[in-house]
């Protein structure tokens, strides 16, 4: 009866699109007008904000981007482990430091998984925190001003990829290394690869109040890769799990060589019993260089310091810490579901979904159950630890992630779909196609014991045909589900930049209030800042010019400066007097060999410019601040290196 | 103590409310404003309401030559000696007694408080009219004379891309409060005689 009253609905709704004078387009055969709304479901009014922010990695644009959903709009790109010519990131002076390691200045870096910080085991909002692979680091993100301040080097680390996962009170974001490498590095040949390499797993430690990080210890695991990892939570609170792969130890063509094990394991950490370990003076000193940058909100500026040191932990020295977990085949993601029991490591080339017990795992482990040992860490019985299994849901499972209604949802690459399937039971609910190839997927808090359901995000690595094409690339696409009923419902393709590796995502209610609009004027503490156009001033010292330069609506102070001669490196200071939110100026000099500058409202920046030609050039204003942003302008003469040109400036002197 | 002469008492000490709340505010509000910006006028002061709101008021200003507003103006020290006299007469004339004189009084703060308004409408005036040469915008009204960007003295008005709201704040209410009591006083007084 049902049913003949919906095909009737819809033959009215056909038949009234046909007959209707405004054709109102496509009307969707498959589920008939009156119930298409998916446009709606994703319609943010203009002025109207979104309900929830996203997070998403840059991959390798080294960056993250911040999206708003359900609109799948853009906000910002925030600039972490790369160059960034649009606010001189990584090019004034102040945030070159950010950007060092102990190979020297690197201008580009492979941003991986983003985590939000928690508390209680609940999405607090207050920092990001994101993994670099290739130079290993780890970065920190203050959501109050959306600005990467903090970047720490991780030493014997290598690919950087079971990476950065929050504990759940933030006490600690981990860091376990894809490769392993020779620890300490040395010259060695690479076939001596088995039993000679190793593998770092680093505890960073954040300091509760500033969220300074420290690495706490590292523990020198046998020589696999270390593929994902999550924190355990609720009961399993105090453990880590890594999935590893190449548990083989091979060194090359790993393709076929990495692959051979019928299991690879999921490594069970338990940190607060290596923590306790270390704090009772536990673990050895190690000499290791890494630097540990950190940016003063106060100053402006970054201040780069290489540390020396980092203390090891030999998992061998600290019985019960580690386990092994069989799991089969080469399992790349390891995921912990809200409530802390159920560890799911997926095989990529397996076609079941493994599910580990934590509950049966500490059994096992109480009743010494073991299947033998690898370099000393003890082998759990895959029988005694297995919770279940989903049995054929799809080719190639990659990652999961969880709702708050007991339900898993997993991503297959190869078969490019998401499924979603009950924990516990084991059963798949519902299949969706995403469009192609998709690596991560994200829900809302779902890296948290309160996953904030409603929607959830596919992120795939091939576009092909799903937007207007732009040439062989493609900007990557990640797609939004509803996940508020049984069955998931396709709402949105929306492209995101760079590759969208992994998100995090939230409320939008936890970060929005706190935002800042503006740096305080009074509590900006750069040496080099001017508070006011009588502040602004030249100063030579030896053949460095140091231009204390003051910008508000629409000058700069000073706009005509004489005096600067071949040889000399000028450094401009430029303080932003704006105390308006959204009211940036911005900072270019002719033949600069750095990028623009993009100073906020209170923020003093520095860059610095080697003219190389004599001449008088123009330094103007890029970002359209005013009605008379296009006169934001001045001149810098350049004399030839013996004039003698006397330092001068000065700013509307000439007017009559 | 007769009635009148409490309500006279309150009569006096209402006007100190001043020295607690503003006097008057200014908001200026325009489509890149979603938080409009606007100025407290207190008894002793100018205040921002939100942070930087003066500053930003200036920066807006001086594209049409208006003078930034200065962080003093004679006014802040004789309108609270002002209060301050008022007041004591206030207390003096109560505790004295004589209800007639309570007229004096309000009619004495009737007189002031409009003298007041008067010279914050010569203020406004010159500040909106008084325009820098040099300003970078002139417009003109459709009579060819000078534009001026005068705020109005009460209620809201557009000028150019704001609209301009004044009104009274919670200082203004305690002062005509005050002034109201004391021409209470006056008359519960003078009720209090005839009966007598």
């Amino acid at each position: 009866m049902k049913n003949i009253l919906k095909s009737t609905l819809a033959i009215v709704a056909v038949f009234a699109a046909f007959t209707s004078c405004n054709n109102s387009g496509k009307s969707n055969g498959k589920s008939g007008a009156l119930s298409s709304n998916i446009a709606e479901k994703v319609y943010v009014a203009p002025g109207e904000h979104d309900s929830h922010y996203a997070f998403i990695s840059g991959g390798y644009s080294g960056n993250l981007t911040v999206y708003g959903l359900p609109s799948g709009r853009m906000f910002k790109e925030i600039p972490v482990f790369s160059q960034f010519p649009t606010s001189g990131y990584g090019y004034s002076e102040e945030t070159k430091p950010m950007l060092n390691t102990s190979h020297g200045f690197i201008p580009w870096g492979d941003s991986h998984h983003p985590d939000i910080s928690q508390t209680n085991g609940e999405i607090d909002g207050r920092f990001i925190f994101i993994n670099e692979n290739n130079t290993p680091r780890i970065a920190k993100i203050d959501l109050k001003t959306f600005e990467t301040t903090e970047i720490i080097e991780v030493p014997n680390s290598a690919g950087n990829h079971s990476s950065s996962f929050v504990t759940e009170n933030t006490e600690y974001v981990v860091a376990g290394t894809r490769f392993s490498v020779p620890i300490p590095q040395r010259d060695m040949a690479i076939k001596d690869y088995k039993g000679n390499f190793q593998g770092a797993l680093s505890f960073i430690s954040v300091a509760p109040e500033t969220g300074n990080m420290d690495i706490k210890f590292q523990v020198l695991m046998p020589g696999f890769n270390y593929d994902l990892s999550h924190p355990g939570r609720g009961k399993s609170h105090g453990w880590f799990f890594f999935t590893t792969y190449n548990t083989e130890e091979a060194s090359t063509l790993l393709e076929v060589n990495a692959s051979q094990n019928d299991k690879d394991f999921i490594a069970a950490v338990n940190w607060k019993k290596i923590e306790e370990y270390v704090n009772n003076g536990g673990g050895t000193m190690m000499p290791a260089d890494y630097a540990h940058n950190v940016y003063d909100e106060h100053t402006h500026t970054a201040t780069s310091t290489m540390k020396k040191e980092v203390r090891v932990v030999n998992p061998s020295e600290v019985p019960g810490a580690v386990y092994f977990l069989p799991t089969p085949k080469s399992p790349h993601g390891c995921d912990v579901d809200p409530s802390g029991e159920y560890i799911v490591g997926n095989g990529k080339l397996s076609a079941n979904l493994t599910v580990h017990s934590f509950t049966k795992m500490l059994a096992a482990i109480e009743g010494k159950k073991f299947d033998g040992e690898a370099y000393g860490i003890p082998i759990l019985k895959f029988e005694d630890v297995l919770a279940g299994s989903v049995e054929q849901p799809g080719l190639g499972p990659l990652h999961t992630e969880f709702d708050a209604e007991g339900n898993a949802y997993t991503t297959f690459f190869i078969s490019s779909e998401v499924v979603k399937w009950k924990l516990g039971t084991w059963e798949v609910i519902d299949r969706k196609p995403t469009y192609y190839s998709v690596g991560h997927l994200t829900i809302p808090g779902g890296n948290s014991r309160k996953p904030q359901g409603k929607y959830m995000f596919a992120m795939n690595k091939i576009t092909k045909d799903r937007y207007l094409p732009t040439g062989p690339e493609m900007e990557h696409s990640a797609q939004l589900y509803d996940i508020s009923g049984d069955k998931m419902e396709l709402l949105l393709d929306f492209p995101t930049h760079g590759e969208p590796h992994y998100a995090a995502a939230m409320e939008a209610d936890l970060v929005k209030e706190r935002s800042q609009k503006i740096y305080n004027l009074e509590d900006n503490k750069h040496p080099y800042a001017a508070f006011s156009d009588a502040d602004a001033k030249v100063v030579r010292k030896g053949n460095e010019v140091h231009i204390y330069m003051t910008t508000i609506r629409s000058h700069f102070t000073p706009d005509n400066i004489e005096g600067v001669k071949l040889g000399d490196k000028v450094y401009f200071h430029v303080t932003n007097l704006e105390q308006d939110f959204d009211v940036p100026h911005g900072f270019a000099v002719l033949g600069q060999n750095t990028s623009e500058l993009l100073i906020m409202p209170g923020q003093t920046k520095t860059s610095v410019w080697e003219p190389t030609k004599v001449g008088v050039w123009p330094f103007y204003c890029t970002d359209f601040c005013s009605a008379l942003h296009q006169e934001m302008q001045g001149y810098i003469r350049v004399s030839p290196a013996n004039s003698n040109t006397p330092l001068k400036w000065s700013m509307g002197e000439d007017i009559e | 103590m007769k009635k009148q002469n409490i309500i006279m008492i309150i009569a006096a000490l209402l006007p100190l409310g001043l020295f607690l709340f503003p006097l008057w505010r200014i908001t200026l509000e325009a489509p890149q404003y979603p938080t409009p910006l606007a100025m407290n006028i207190h008894i002793n002061d100018f205040s921002d309401v939100h942070p930087h709101d003066i500053k930003n008021i200036n920066l807006m200003n001086h594209y049409v030559g208006m003078q930034y507003i200065p962080d003093a103006i004679p006014e802040f020290k004789i309108f609270p000696a002002g209060i301050l006299i008022t007041t004591v007469l206030g207390l003096l004339i109560a505790w004295k007694g004589n209800y007639k004189w309570f007229l004096g009084w309000f009619i004495l703060m009737v007189v002031l408080s409009l003298a007041g308004m008067y010279d914050f409408y010569l203020w406004e005036h010159d500040y909106g009219h008084n325009l820098d040469p040099k300003a970078i915008m002139k417009f003109t009204n459709p009579d060819g004379t000078q534009m001026g960007f005068q705020p109005p003295l009460f209620g809201s008005k557009d000028i150019l891309n704001f609209k301009a709201h004044s009104y009274p704040q919670f200082g203004a209410l305690f002062l005509g409060l005050g002034i109201a009591a004391g021409f209470v006083a006056y008359i519960v007084g003078k009720k209090n005689k005839s009966t007598a």
